[in-house]
């Protein structure tokens, strides 16, 4: 048996601290063999497939932020929106009252003004039939007047002229008598 | 093959306590480490015997690279089962080995702490795996090969980084130490960095498996001797096989133990090699 380290007791004598040189070059290349295979092939696969693994768990966790980001960017997008519309809807209502509140005054003011017309028309009218009653009134109580004064007095009072002065004064009598009552 | 555990040499069949044939306890000695030659090669002069510790060796090699294999062959983004075994021991070495000890720095070195790892790893294992129940790295060949291995690659790393005087002056004169003592102290440095390191290397994975070895042989053998018709034999035979089943499961915990402390020793070397303070 070739030996780095001589066995004590004889050649022959079993030694487990002996380093035969067939087992240590076979322990050797045992190991190197190994490590070769692991370190050239396999080891430098896992290391990438590790290395890439870890890339894409965190760009999975970056994307995930960022669509976290996003929807809080849109949510918040959404109130903003929201909050516009509510003003707008306040604004539409207020300016729909306001409108309201015009459109009843501008008929209230027109039922108004229509009535003082009326009003106005019936009082022009009354006054007109007053006038021409007065007027009528004037005329046939001055004829029977005259008539009636003719016959008391006998006189033919068929002169107009006179006649119309007569009546005219005694009118006018009866006018200044109807103030002088009405005032006292 | 040799059988499960080869006790031929210890323990004689009908060898038991109060035998009538007078045989003492047939303590196991280093003759449970010897195996027979299967076969013999000689190759420039070099003799290759092949026996079991041989066999083993090899066979936990092609066992490492299969798996592994089969793990990281086709690596795929969501790993399946071996797949994440075989990460899981990546990134152990990784984090708990390399990246803890030498930084990282230490990145470029993985594989081959990797390798050393699993190598020791799957070889003590065999010291408790049904059908080998020897672990190869229990004779002092295999170990020294490893460290020798070690010592080569924290030597050239030393040398190639901090090239060779500074490699050597910066180990045997640590900084903020009174001249004085380095007298002493400098040659302490180098013999202990340069000589002692693979030695103790070597040695303390030897020893283990060793022992762990022979401490279960000697329960083994223990149960099987005192196995016998008397109070004294039946207690004895149970205890001892209570005792086999703790060891074994202790053995266990010593070969990972070994294989880590392997490995971290020799991070811990590259480590110093790559740094210039020690």
């Amino acid at each position: 048996m070739t030996s780095l380290i001589a066995a004590t007791e004889g050649v022959e004598e079993f030694n487990v601290l002996a380093v035969p040189l067939g087992e240590f070059i076979i322990g050797t290349v045992a190991f190197l063999i190994v490590f070769g295979v692991l370190g050239k092939l396999l080891l430098p696969k896992i290391r990438t497939a590790l290395a890439e693994r870890e890339q894409l768990i965190e760009s999975g966790l970056r994307a995930a932020e960022d669509a976290k980001e996003e929807s809080a960017r849109m949510a918040e997008a959404n109130q903003d929106q929201l909050a516009e519309a509510r003003e707008e809807a306040a604004t539409i209502r207020a300016a729909a009252q306001a409108e309201r509140g015009e459109i009843i005054e501008k008929a209230r003011s027109e039922a108004v003004a229509a009535a003082a017309a009326v009003t106005a028309s019936a009082q022009a009218q009354i006054e007109q039939e007053k006038n021409k009653a007065g007027a009528d009134l004037q005329r046939n109580v001055g004829a029977m007047a005259t008539d009636l004064a003719g016959r008391i007095v006998g006189e033919v009072l068929t002169d107009d002229a006179r006649a119309q002065a007569v009546v005219d004064r005694f009118i006018g009598e009866l006018e200044s008598a109807a103030e002088s009552t009405g005032t006292a | 093959m040799a059988s499960l555990v080869d006790l031929s040499a210890s323990w004689a069949p009908g060898c038991h306590l109060g035998g009538d044939n007078g045989c003492g306890f047939p303590a196991p000695g280093t003759e449970i480490f010897e195996f027979g030659k299967i076969a013999e090669y000689t190759i420039f002069g070099i003799t290759f015997t092949i026996d079991k510790p041989v066999i083993l060796v090899l066979l936990c090699s092609a066992l490492i690279i299969v798996f592994f294999t089969v793990a990281f062959a086709k690596p795929r983004m969501v790993p399946g089962r071996v797949q994440s075994m075989g990460e899981l021991c990546y990134v152990f070495i990784r984090d708990q080995i390399s990246r803890e000890t030498i930084g990282k720095a230490g990145d470029k070195y993985i594989a081959f702490l990797f390798s050393l790892f699993f190598f020791v790893f799957l070889i003590n294992f065999m010291g408790i795996f049904p059908g080998a129940q020897f672990a190869p790295t229990a004779l002092f060949v295999y170990p020294v090969a490893l460290a020798v291995m070690v010592w080569l690659t924290y030597m050239f790393i030393g040398l190639k980084k901090q090239g060779p005087i500074k490699f050597f002056t910066n180990m045997m004169f640590p900084p903020g130490v009174p001249k004085p003592v380095l007298v002493i102290l400098a040659p302490i440095e180098f013999i202990s960095n340069v000589i002692i390191r693979p030695f103790t290397l070597a040695i303390r994975l030897m020893a283990n498996m060793f022992a762990g070895h022979l401490l279960l042989t000697v329960f083994i053998v223990a149960a099987l001797y005192l196995a016998s018709p008397s109070v004294i034999g039946v207690l004895g035979t149970a205890a001892s096989g209570v005792m086999v089943v703790i060891m074994t499961g202790f053995e266990f915990l010593i070969e990972g133990l070994q294989a880590y402390i392997f490995t971290l020793l020799t991070a811990s070397y590259i480590a110093g090699s790559l740094s210039n303070e020690h």
